[in-house]
């Protein structure tokens, strides 16, 4: 019998507290425990991508990473960067540019868009596609993702501008 | 996967105190070790997450100019702090995919020694030295074949140091799914010689290619590499790609990277 762990995070703001065995991986802790399932469950294997949540500030695919191991860390999810009646300049670029089909990558794909754009607010093409790499799309064949990125990116950095 | 207990030590002297209990195994960012938990081809009964540990944290110049990088240290502050080394830190940039960069470390990467891996080329192409909690290992005596190395059980890689050469350059011709090299050549120009480490085609795991040194440190030029090739009959053969044309990638791969360095 395993010790269970005393595991603190801050999830889009909100604090949480709880054991857990020390094998539980931090995607099944917001799915299942948190009832956050915006991050999707994709491969498992850290190839997909859908599970990228931000913690510290990083993007981390959570189905690689013990909840123990995120014990005291921030954690932002798609629930976390914009609501349907308040979307986020990338939710409403993805919409508007037909960067998703069956939805499935999406929260992934967003959520680490938010990070790539932090990083770097005016990547080229080949940027983004270096920068999305740990994130796969079987439908749309990547083109209106890039697309949806770029016109995110111009909206962001317009109403940036427009704010100095 | 099967349970185990979970220890986050504060220190090295911790680490190792925590790592002396039956099947206790050490976890960096388990970029590696998660997945293969998962398929349940390891249990260990204890996992040490050397995270934590501050002094195996971050990137430093050592008194003899090379760079030090604390064995904890995750592939993006690699990229972004070893610039005192170009060649690494752009090895780094490009191990994986951002997330993994985000996690990984280079000491889980040089202790797993996977014969795909980026860091174990850049590290032998760099003659570099393997600090651990007990001793100091040359490269060249600490990479001993696939998934094996010179380290004992319970020893941890706390530090590696990498003296910095005149030019160096890693070109990695990507396995597209897996994002490992398919085959990746490392080569660095040091004013005692030329060093050529390429991973991702023995079956031995990561090696120096010898002939390819000797040729480019009388004349570092691509031309100086024509006519040379490698045998593939030992080489790694799977549905990616043949021995034999992991051979021909060598020597391509070097060729590039001696034209980029």
């Amino acid at each position: 019998m395993s010790k269970k762990m005393h595991i603190k995070l801050n999830v889009n703001g909100k604090d949480e507290e709880f054991l857990a065995e020390p094998r539980e991986l931090l995607i099944y802790t917001l799915r299942e425990r948190l009832n956050i399932t915006g991050p999707h469950i994709g491969c498992e294997t850290s190839h997909c991508g859908a599970c990228t949540v931000t913690i510290d500030g990083k993007s981390v695919k959570s189905c690689t990473m013990f909840a123990a191991q995120a014990d005291g860390a921030e954690i932002t999810t798609i629930e976390g960067i914009g609501n349907p009646d308040d979307l986020h300049p990338l939710q409403t670029a993805f919409k508007e540019h037909h960067g998703l089909q069956c939805g499935y990558c999406t929260p992934g794909m967003i959520t680490r868009a938010t990070k790539l754009l932090e990083e770097n607010p005016t990547p080229t093409e080949e940027e983004i596609r270096f920068g999305m790499a740990g994130n796969i799309c079987r439908c749309t064949g990547y083109q209106n993702i890039i697309k949806s990125i770029q016109a995110a990116a111009a909206e962001m950095n317009a109403a940036k501008e427009a704010a100095e | 996967m099967y349970n185990f207990d979970f220890e986050k030590p504060e220190s090295v002297a911790d680490a190792i105190a925590a790592l002396q209990g039956e099947e206790a195994q050490a976890l960096g960012g388990g970029q590696t070790l998660i997945p293969t938990l998962k398929q349940r081809l390891a249990s260990p009964s204890t996992l040490v997450s050397l995270k934590g540990i501050a002094e195996m944290q971050g990137v430093c110049m050592g008194d003899d100019g090379s760079v030090c990088i604390g064995g904890a240290t995750n592939h993006a502050t690699v990229a972004a702090e070893a610039g005192a080394y170009p060649a690494l830190a752009d090895t780094a940039a490009h191990i994986g995919d951002p997330a993994v960069r985000n996690r990984g470390t280079i000491g889980g990467s040089l202790a797993n020694n996977d014969p795909s891996a980026c860091y174990p080329a850049a590290a032998l192409g760099s003659g570099a030295t393997i600090v651990t909690n007990a001793r100091q290992i040359a490269a060249d005596d600490y990479f001993q074949g696939m998934f094996t190395t010179a380290l004992d059980e319970g020893e941890i890689i706390t530090e590696v140091r990498f003296p910095v050469p005149e030019k160096a350059n890693y070109q990695k011709f990507v396995q597209p799914a897996s994002r490992f090299a398919l085959v990746g050549v490392y080569v660095a120009k040091y004013a005692d010689g030329v060093r050529v480490a390429i991973t991702g085609a023995s079956n031995d795991g990561v090696f120096r290619w010898a002939e390819a040194e000797a040729a480019l440190s009388a004349n570092f030029s691509a031309s100086a590499l024509d006519g040379l090739s490698l045998s593939g009959d030992d080489m790694i053969s799977d549905l990616h790609g043949t021995g034999e044309y992991r051979a021909h990638l060598c020597a391509v791969m070097t060729k590039r990277a001696v034209a980029a360095a």
